[in-house]
């Protein structure tokens, strides 16, 4: 199948050409080019949902990896390097997000990009296509080369179009990731070289079906295979935790979301973040799961799951504490990852697919309430709470989709945010096998996290968009134009459509998390 | 297919040198012309030539054994034209090529462009030489051949000072090094009683008065780090590379470090084999400390360097620490071939991505828009595609994985990790994420700073765009084209 490969090479075609074209044009070129891959995506969906029904884990049942495709690409002393792609029920979900999510930022690139248009349109087309590399990838090194691919674009869209203090938050974006980068890859060529000669690719799907078997590790360099094992976990979960990001490693998130250009904003929270869960699902989890589920070392999953649940509480208060939209969004971000983190540790078949369910949601709700924030920053010219109130009035389709997508924020049901928490706290409520007796009071202090959302949305939603108007910065408002609005709209609609039939994505999802869960932590 | 003469397997070298005297009939011919086109086009084609017809007999496996199993050697074993050498040739005519495309815009406005070219064309004449020398003899010959045209060069803006001191410093400690390296095989001719790399290996086992071949090879040891810019030989490189024109720059940062490296790898792979050797002179350990030394003094000056083209400069001499491991991880095992290997495809891509970035600074040269740092700032806005593809050059050359300096340093440290010698593969990884530190301030200073009022560019030079533009395409193609360079590499220190 080489579905994949084609969408790759439009996006990344279509990237070179964006940086061909005038600026007056570039804008309408990216978004049809990118039209290509979001067709694409959407179609495979549709073929995933209809032809592939029983496909497993990528990782762990490789017979029936949809869209699947391999091709030799290097040889390396002992070890074949493969072009080597496929989707199963995580990836699959994740790569429509990331073309949904491109076309839509694109669309509201419009209004606010007015210079240097084509490297901008360019720059955004290459991290998509970077983007759809890091979730088909199934061979090491490809996957890094597109997990590495996706950094420079971010570091320049930040740095080029950013606001006034771009150039530190691109550098400290840069820095932060690139330094967990190198950690995780000495962290995981550790469980390389320890393998030996019992894999002969770098394919993810033989390391973790050779690590899952047991045995195949071999003490290195006066390391034994247990601490070795602990040491690779630990390296690579620092190196995924940045991206995610989780306390007390998310310093880079609110400077990059704050300086960043709305649509970069939703990129970074909508896909990014996932890159990051993404990857902890995939390699700790799934390939060192005795190490996630506490087998190696007991304390490990309690551990993982308070940093998941400090982050849910901690970014909450610290959103509490922003008078700045953008400001408040970031880091309520930091807050809803944190719910991922504790339905992964749990380990559960609703732990972990809620998890990946609430990437999905994540994806759409906080890029939804970016792009909500760039439209009325777009009219406004201001992010401060208390510089503008009464804007329902004056934007009322705006403000509409913006208090309907805060309502999906503090977990409405019907909506996609609550489908993803209720099945997380299902899934890590009754963990105790993994995370302990402190499951149930862990998940409880997560779930207080809700009121702490609904606290803040509520206050900057009454403060800005209720009573009457008024605006302290000279613009006049007339509404948001059309191309604004619709994307919200599209948004809008998809989370409520996943939050009314979450079957659409969860149980392709649960289809590829219960081979994880069967072989590994055993409940 | 036709059944080329033998002596043909050479013809990388006789096209430079052909070329290299064309050049000097058009000079003769006419001595005052500036034709500048007429010049360049034919060093251009002449380099293309020879870089083609290197890829072309790499191939066609001229470089292998042949039915008897010997490998193509002229001159009773003087010269050998094995893969490697053809390895070598391409390296080094696809660098020359790239300088001669840019030396068309740079050289225009200056006089001595027919010596110009044709000094670069005898300098890489005798690269490719030494690349297929065979004995000490043959080996020191094409040193000279390669060095005193390179002296020449650096001084080329004759009435630029900084140029003329950075040539008269590179010519005092080459010439210095010279001496040291013929004194080198003088001592070892007395050790073993022959210059010819095999026969120094068999008089080797003959039980040779051990001080004489130690001082003789530590002598010779010498002469390759000074050639290749590697500590403790290194402080010439900084001071000629700066003061040099930034194609000369490219050139000699690129090719003659490729060629520094290839007698290394002959010489102490071929003639002093480790299994025989080992006893009396260890030189991995020689070679193990050269390397993390070389790694560290290079990242941590250029890290300090307020100026890019210095920058860059000290940067080389990281590259050449990266590259030693080649030499270092040696085991005298079965894992040879991969160490050796790593080394050269490493020197093949950072020929590319280091020739590219120097010739970007030949661009910045050519704009005259400053040296330092700052006055590279916003210079994306003015010159966009020319600084997208600097941008390419500088995150290979930290090993990021949108070029082919991502795999091939991942191949030495892959290369460490099978030796078991960690501690390289240790200074190895620390050494680049130190690299992006300072690789990518040039990028923010490009991208993300505001641009000088002053800044201005009137004028986009074709030759330096296409040979900046083709090095950072190159550099991209490698990553999924390095199986060929890594293959070719393998077989090729296989034959050693």
């Amino acid at each position: 199948m080489v579905a994949i490969a084609a969408l790759l090479a439009v996006t990344l075609l279509g990237a070179l050409g964006t940086f061909l074209v005038d600026d007056r044009h570039a804008a309408k070129f990216a978004t049809a080019v990118s039209a290509v891959p979001l067709l694409g995506s959407v179609l495979m969906y549709y073929v995933y949902l209809t032809e592939y029904g029983g496909v497993g884990n990528a990782l762990l049942a490789p017979g029936d990896i949809a869209f699947r495709q391999a091709v030799d690409w290097i040889e390396l002393s002992g070890f074949t390097l493969q072009y080597s792609v496929g989707l199963d029920g995580v990836s699959m979900p994740l790569l429509t997000l990331t073309a949904v999510l491109t076309t839509l930022a694109l669309v509201s690139s419009w209004t606010p990009i007015d210079e240097r248009q084509s490297q901008f349109y360019g720059l955004m087309l290459l991290m998509e296509a970077s983007l759809i590399g890091v979730f088909a990838a199934l061979d090491f090194f490809l996957w890094f080369v597109f997990w590495e691919g996706v950094l420079i674009p971010m570091y320049l869209l930040i740095g080029v179009w950013g606001g006034p203090r771009r150039k530190y938050a691109a550098i400290k974006f840069f820095v932060y990731t690139n330094a967990a980068s190198l950690v995780m890859f000495v962290g995981f060529f550790a469980l390389v070289f320890s393998l030996g000669d019992s894999i002969s690719t770098l394919g993810l799907p033989e390391i973790a079906q050779a690590l899952r078997a047991g045995g195949a590790l071999s003490p290195l360099a006066g390391i034994s295979v247990d601490q070795l094992k602990l040491l690779a976990f630990v390296a690579m979960f620092f190196g995924f935790a940045v991206k995610v990001p989780v306390f007390p490693l998310h310093t880079w998130l609110p400077d990059a979301h704050v300086e960043a250009p709305t649509p970069v904003s939703v990129m970074l929270a909508g896909v990014l973040l996932k890159m990051g869960t993404y990857a902890l699902l995939r390699f700790n989890f799934t390939m060192l799961s005795d190490v996630a589920t506490g087998a190696v070392l007991a304390i490990m999953p309690v551990a993982i799951a308070a940093i998941g649940v400090f982050s849910v509480i901690y970014g909450a208060m610290l959103a509490l504490a922003q008078r700045d939209l953008k400001r408040i969004v970031a880091y309520s971000s930091i807050s809803s990852m944190g719910y991922v983190i504790l339905g992964l540790v749990a380990f559960t078949p609703y732990g972990v697919g809620g998890a990946t369910f609430q990437m999905i949601a994540h994806g759409l709700i906080s890029g939804l309430m970016f792009m909500a924030v760039g439209v009325i920053y777009n009219e406004t010219h201001t992010r401060m709470v208390g510089d503008m109130s009464g804007l329902a009035d004056r934007m009322p389709w705006t403000v509409g989709i913006f208090v309907s997508a805060a309502f999906g924020y503090m977990g409405l049901p019907l909506m996609a945010g609550f489908a993803g928490e209720l099945f997380i706290f299902l899934g890590s409520f009754g963990a105790t096998e993994t995370i302990g007796a402190l499951a149930p009071l862990l998940t409880s202090v997560a779930m207080f996290g809700i009121v702490i959302v609904a606290g803040y949305l509520l206050w900057a939603m009454q403060k800005t968009l209720f009573g009457s108007y008024e605006l302290e910065t000279d613009y006049e408002i007339n509404g948001a134009p059309f191309h604004d609005v619709a994307p919200l709209a599209v948004l809008l609609l998809l989370v409520i459509v996943l939050g009314v039939n979450p079957d659409l994505s969860f149980r392709m999802i649960q289809q590829a998390v219960n081979p994880i869960l069967d072989v590994g932590g055993g409940i | 297919m036709v059944n080329l003469p033998t002596w043909t397997a050479l013809a990388p070298t006789l096209l430079l040198a052909l070329t290299a005297i064309i050049l000097l009939v058009v000079d003769s011919v006419d001595p005052d012309t500036s034709n500048n086109e007429l010049l360049a086009g034919i060093a251009g084609i002449g380099s293309l030539a020879a870089a083609a017809t290197s890829a072309w007999l790499i191939t066609g496996g001229t470089g292998l054994p042949g039915e008897s199993g010997a490998l193509i050697t002229f001159f009773g074993d003087q010269l050998v034209a094995d893969q490697m050498y053809l390895f070598f040739s391409f390296l080094i005519a696809s660098v020359l090529a790239l300088v001669v495309v840019a030396s068309y815009d740079y050289m225009r406005e200056h006089r001595y462009q027919a010596e110009y070219y044709s000094l670069v064309l005898l300098a890489a004449t005798g690269m490719s030489l030494l690349a297929g020398a065979n004995s000490l003899a043959v080996a020191f010959v094409s040193l000279e051949l390669a060095s005193l045209p390179s002296y020449a060069l650096v001084a080329i803006l004759k009435r630029n000072r900084g140029s003329v001191e950075a040539a008269l410093k590179y010519f005092l400690v080459g010439a210095l090094s010279s001496g040291v390296f013929a004194y080198g095989i003088s001592l070892i001719y007395g050790a073993t009683g022959s210059l010819q790399f095999n026969d120094v290996a068999q008089g080797l086992s003959g039980g040779p008065p051990a001080a004489l071949l130690g001082v003789g090879v530590m002598m010779v040891a010498g002469g390759v780090a000074f050639k290749t810019a590697s500590s403790p030989f290194h402080f010439w490189a900084p001071e000629a590379y700066e003061g040099a024109p930034a194609p000369v720059s490219a050139f000699l940062s690129s090719a003659s470090k490729a060629a520094g490296f290839v007698l290394a790898f002959r010489v102490f792979v071929t003639a002093f084999p480790l299994d025989v050797v080992s006893t009396t002179v260890d030189w991995v350990i020689v070679f193990q400390v050269l390397a993390i030394v070389t790694m560290f003094v290079g990242n941590f000056a250029a890290a300090t360097q307020e100026k890019v083209k210095r920058m860059l400069a000290y940067s080389s001499v990281g590259h050449a620490g990266y590259v030693l491991i080649g030499l270092a991880a040696l085991t005298g095992g079965s894992s040879d071939t991969f160490v050796l290997g790593s080394g050269m495809s490493h020197l093949l891509v950072y020929g590319f991505m280091n020739t590219g970035a120097f010739l970007f600074i030949a661009l910045a040269e050519y704009w005259d828009i400053g040296r330092t740092f700052e006055d590279y700032n916003g210079l994306a806005t003015e010159a966009p595609l020319a600084c997208g593809a600097m941008t390419v050059l500088l995150f290979s050359l930290a090993g990021l994985p949108i070029g082919g300096g991502f795999f091939s340093k991942f191949y030495l440290l892959m290369a460490t990790v099978n030796t078991g010698t960690w501690l390289l593969g240790a200074a190895l990884i620390i050494n680049s994420a130190l690299s992006l530190f300072y690789y990518s301030r040039i990028v923010k200073a490009m991208w993300i700073e505001e641009p000088a009022a002053s800044l201005e560019i009137d004028s986009y030079p074709v030759g330096l765009y296409t040979a900046v533009i083709v090095a950072a395409i190159v550099t991209v193609l490698l990553v999924p084209g390095f199986d060929a360079v890594s293959s070719t590499a393998e077989s090729a220190a296989a034959l050693l």
